[in-house]
């Protein structure tokens, strides 16, 4: 199922990609070039010959890791690729984890509050939390902490002026593990907008679903059990019911987790974030045909990733699952 | 065939319609929320009568002007000037134009073709269930943004593409929904008396099951006018929505954030409205749910 939805995909931005008006290698080259140029051009970039039989090179080339050569950047797709995936999967990583923390205590605060009039102040707060979007959230923090209280930096990943060398393009990863903080403590500064960006809405979608789903978990027996054993509120609620609420919010954080990735493409465009999404909008606007195709199919590829990786842990958290 | 009248559940229309509008206007939310957009409609219907000044007339001794109330201000300009020295309130009541038009034209269109899907899918199965149903797995398990971008960028950019981008991504919402509600009324009493009666198939679904889908969809259609009003902002900010001589709130969001230390308020006005509308259309929405829905009122 997977790999048909991967397939289509790909046939789909093929075709339109080739009916879009707008020749990309005319633009490149410009008026003075001669028409055997263009030729040799176009078969350079695998633009020339019957559709089908250009969808077919390409695809023999990309199931082997050949995804063709970008068209403005004259580098292969593939390597671009490797260069600024990295910096996606660190920004989407840290916001679902800060996602999960902070709507995880919201959840836990509002069901240990349940009975007080600050949980509906809490409730009321949350709507208004799922009602905006990472865009607005983005913008909001821009106006927050790179302006009225400049706090932040507001665009890139890491200071240009920091140079030290890197082995991977995975730079707060890499400069935790071999200990140079200052530098990670930089990365995150600059990272730090943008993961609220994203965090925020997926924070209220989790807080809410988890705190139904405690809500209902708190009036069980094996809770009033406990409770009748002495167990302080807090503890009954992460001991206890936490432990049969955490199921579904999982189920519901994946599916949330791919729009997440989808929020990347607009947020990483507002702070200048160095990662895929950003390179996504660069390579529509230029018609690089190529990217677009590599770009498209790693977003898929990321979303199947997604999907898998939430049905194996929601069974892994649930033994009743686990013999089917 | 004789225009049979039989008892249909509590949610039809007579009586029903008149309770729901009395619920809508003692509940505060949607009153503040719906005068809000309904004052949003007239600055945009009204804009050129409305607007102080030419929201294209550039006046450069007064680019950068602060909103009055803040030193260096210029009564002429009550919100402000950008760096072109353009007014910026006259721009955000005409980007108001586009916001609104995009938010009805689009949500509408979009509810229509995914309604069309999602009641043949319901009504009929087999077949057609499962090829809509594949079609919505398919187009869902990709990111919008990137999407509505892919889109537009061949589609062209402009006003019709922005809309159609919204409605080629966002029909899957009706069409999912309306597809379930359609299953849950194929299986009451009353389409069962229909078919007993001798209509047919097809009457039933227009005639029956629609007027019993529609206070879902109705709910499900503010909320996407919120979604519209976003999407046209974010293919406004990337570049790819109307030409940039069209004032609207995305354009002036990228024209404010690239002077945004030295004019902050050139981006702060169009997102205040952005953030308004979002809200509105959603406490809207919620409204409406909470009308329309016995379930939910308790």
């Amino acid at each position: 199922m997977a790999v048909i939805t991967l397939f289509g995909v790909a046939v789909v931005v093929f075709c339109l990609l080739r009916v879009v008006p707008g020749d990309p290698v005319a633009m490149m080259v410009g008026p003075a070039a001669s028409a055997a140029d263009i030729a040799a051009l176009r078969a350079h970039y695998g633009l020339d010959g019957p559709l089908p039989l250009q969808f077919l090179t390409w695809l023999k080339a990309a199931l082997v890791g050949d995804f063709g050569t970008s068209i403005t950047r004259h580098q292969s797709v593939l390597s671009i690729l490797g260069a600024y995936l990295p910096a996606t999967i660190e920004l989407a990583f840290s916001a679902l984890l800060v996602a999960i923390l902070l709507g995880g205590a919201t959840a836990v605060v509002a069901t240990l509050l349940r009975q007080h009039r600050t949980s509906a102040a809490i409730d009321a707060l949350n709507g208004v939390f799922l009602a905006l979007p990472d865009f607005i959230w983005a913008l909001i923090l821009v106006l927050a902490f790179g302006v009225a209280v400049p706090l932040l930096p507001l665009t890139g990943r890491i200071d240009p002026s920091i140079d030290v060398p890197f082995a991977t393009n995975f730079l707060l990863m890499e400069s935790i593990i071999t200990g140079r903080f200052a530098v990670a403590g930089n990365i995150a500064a600059h990272m730090a907008m943008p993961t609220l960006a994203l965090a925020l809405p997926l924070a209220a979608v989790i807080a809410r679903v988890l705190r139904q789903a405690l809500n209902e978990a708190m009036v069980q027996d094996y809770v009033l059990l406990a409770r009748i054993k002495g167990m302080s509120e807090l503890r009954l609620i992460l001991h206890e019911a936490l432990r049969n609420a955490v199921g579904p919010t999982l189920a519901l954080t994946g599916v949330q987790a791919t729009f997440l990735i989808g929020g990347t493409v607009v947020v990483e465009r507002i702070f200048a974030y160095p990662g895929i999404g950003n390179l996504a909008i660069e390579a529509v606007i230029n018609r690089d045909f190529p990217l677009i195709q590599g770009l498209v199919l790693m977003f898929g590829l990321i979303f199947i990733l997604i999907n898998i990786a939430v049905d194996l842990t929601v069974v892994a958290l649930n033994p009743r699952l686990r013999h089917v | 065939m004789s225009d049979a009248t039989f008892v249909k559940p509590a949610v039809g229309r007579r009586g029903g319609g008149s309770a729901v509008v009395k619920r809508l206007v003692r509940d505060r939310k949607v009153v503040v929320a719906g005068g809000y957009i309904l004052l949003l409609v007239v600055l945009a219907i009204f804009a050129p009568a409305i607007a102080p000044v030419d929201p294209l007339a550039q006046d450069l001794s007064n680019a950068e002007t602060p909103p009055v109330g803040f030193s260096g201000a210029i009564p002429d300009f009550l919100l402000g000037t950008d760096d072109l020295g353009r007014d910026v309130l006259s721009r955000a009541i005409f980007g108001a134009r586009i916001a609104i038009t995009v938010a009805f034209i689009a949500a509408s269109l979009a509810a229509a073709l995914g309604t069309l899907l999602g009641l043949l899918a319901g009504w009929y199965g087999r077949s057609i269930d499962n090829l809509v149903s594949r079609l919505v797995d398919v187009w869902m398990s990709f990111p919008a943004v990137l999407l509505s971008i892919l889109l537009v960028a061949i589609l062209g950019s402009g006003l019709d593409s922005v809309i159609a981008a919204i409605v080629v991504i966002d029909w899957t919402r009706f069409c999912r929904v309306v597809r379930t509600a359609t299953m849950a009324q194929a299986r009451m009493d009353y389409v069962t008396a229909a078919r007993a009666i001798g209509f047919r198939r097809g009457a039933i679904l227009v005639r029956e099951i629609l007027p019993n889908v529609i206070p879902v969809l109705i709910a499900l259609l503010t909320l996407e006018m919120g979604i519209a009003v976003i999407v046209e902002a974010i293919l406004s900010f990337v570049g790819l929505s109307v030409s940039s001589d069209t004032p609207t709130w995305g354009g002036m969001i990228a024209q404010g954030r690239q002077i945004v230390h030295e004019a902050w308020w050139v981006m702060t006005v169009p997102l205040l409205l952005l953030c308004a509308t979002v809200i509105a259309f959603n406490q809207l929405g919620d409204g409406l749910t909470r009308a329309l829905d016995p379930v939910l009122r308790r």
